[in-house]
């Protein structure tokens, strides 16, 4: 569509056709322009009406739509079935992920999927000033996204938590700020248990076994529910825990983040998309090419925006929300 | 620039057309426009929605509960999205058609592999208790 932009010479189909030609033009006329909006020269010659073209476009952006949902529910899948298998190396992981983090983002997103649906209504009314404010803040809040993604990435690469062998958390989940927050018992537990350990392990070689209703040394009253259940709910002890003698983590936790990385990354490119995609549009509508017979790319690019707003408003509970 | 009238169109009618649950050809220009009062307000409840998520992780509803609500919280809000900032309630029925097809593979995908996989959990069972240096369930 963009390129009847360039041959301005290209007069719509004469009446016959009943192309109907601007006489909504809320800002008066543009006749010094060469492509006022709305004008013929949108109109793109294999379409008999405005409406016809639209509605084309229109099909088409959610046929596209559909893929990208489609595309999408593989990593879905691979998140439902894993986490249905191994529920505790998603407890251990949430626990590395910044809340904070992951809810700005998710308030970024939805405001620029407000100026998205709002960028739309400026074209349909050839509000060309509010139509690039929009677009302007939309690619603002994209950015802003990437910023904060760009962040958190950095925090997780400089923590060795990456996916598959390269995963070698700097950390143990017990120390984090996030489970003694939430169970300050279980991590006073559990940095107990790891020290007797190392301990037992220094002086005699044979392993230091986790019971869970004798304790190792002996030193230890009987641990309390509110002690153990985090520990064993995040496999960081128990049957799922990597290391039988001490306080471990789940074996394979690197699932996640090999889940964490692709989900959020394939998501992040879909964002760098639409950035392009904005950036083309707001350069579009500097020219004034848009109005109440010509609007559908602003359109077909919100429809899209808010499908990569969708997949983010699931994958925050998500990733980010486990409990 | 030639001005070529569609008799039975309101000139002004693509402008102020704000209302409605029109067709979206005769009299409402190409399609639906949608009032700002509407944007803020459906905005407004998505970032609410947002909080009450992130909140609601502080209640220990069990695991299953709290994946449950989570869930419905994103469902709602996404369904706010495709109506509203969507269009999908003033667009042609056949795109939301369209897309509940899309969700509805998406549920049948995701189901059968959760089904297929519980098909194998005996033998996996078996596997690990054969192999139970590290104790399984």
């Amino acid at each position: 569509m963009s390129e009847e932009s360039t041959q301005p010479a290209i007069e719509p189909k004469a009446g016959g056709h009943g192309a109907p030609l601007p006489e909504s033009d809320p800002h008066g006329p543009h006749d010094g322009e060469t492509h006022a909006h709305g004008d013929g020269p949108h109109l793109a010659h294999h379409f008999d009406t405005y409406q016809q073209q639209f509605d084309a476009g229109k099909l088409g952006i959610w046929l596209f739509l559909l893929t990208e949902v489609l595309f999408f529910s593989g990593l879905f899948c691979a998140y439902t079935v894993y986490r249905g298998m191994h529920p505790e190396v998603f407890v251990y992981a949430h626990y590395f992920l910044n809340t904070t983090m992951g809810a700005i983002n998710t308030c970024v997103l939805l405001v620029s999927s407000l100026t998205a649906a709002w960028a739309v209504r400026n074209a349909q009314l050839a509000q060309r000033k509010f139509l690039m404010v929009n677009i302007i803040i939309t690619i603002v809040c994209a950015c802003t996204f990437m910023v904060v993604k760009f962040f958190e990435y950095q925090h997780k690469f400089h923590d060795g938590l990456l996916p598959g062998p390269a995963f070698h958390p700097t950390e143990q989940v017990w120390e984090l700020e996030s489970f003694k927050k939430k169970h300050p018992e279980a991590a006073e537990y559990a940095e107990k248990l790891s020290r007797a350990a190392e301990k037992k392990a220094e002086t005699s070689k044979a392993a230091v076994a986790v019971d869970l209703n004798a304790p190792v040394t002996g030193v230890f009253d009987r641990p309390t529910e509110e002690q153990l259940e985090p520990l064993i709910k995040a496999g960081v002890i128990g049957p799922e825990a990597e290391d039988p003698t001490r306080p471990s983590k789940p074996r394979n936790a690197h699932v996640f983040f090999s889940i964490y990385f692709f989900m959020t990354g394939l998501h992040g490119i879909h964002v760098i998309g639409g950035i392009v995609v904005w950036l083309w549009l707001l350069k579009r509508s500097a020219k004034n090419q848009f109005g109440p017979k010509y609007f559908g790319p602003i359109d077909y690019a919100a429809l899209y925006w808010h499908l990569v707003d969708l997949v983010w408003i699931y994958l925050f509970p998500l990733l980010y929300l486990i409990h | 620039m030639e001005h070529q009238e569609k008799s039975e169109k309101a000139p002004s009618a693509a402008v102020t057309a704000v209302a409605g649950h029109g067709d979206a050809h005769a009299d409402h220009g190409l399609a639906h426009t949608m009032p700002v009062w509407m944007l803020i307000a459906v905005l407004a409840a998505l970032m609410g929605l947002t909080v009450l998520t992130v909140s609601v992780t502080s209640f220990d509803l069990g695991s299953e509960g709290n994946l449950v609500v989570g869930m419905v919280i994103a469902t709602v809000k996404a369904a706010l999205v495709c109506t509203f900032f969507m269009h999908l309630l003033w667009d042609k029925k056949f795109h939301a058609i369209l897309f509940a097809t899309a969700v509805l593979f998406v549920i049948l995908f995701l189901s059968m592999s959760i089904t297929d996989r519980g098909e194998y959990q005996h033998n996996i069972d078996l596997y690990q208790n054969a192999n139970s240096a590290a104790p399984a369930k």
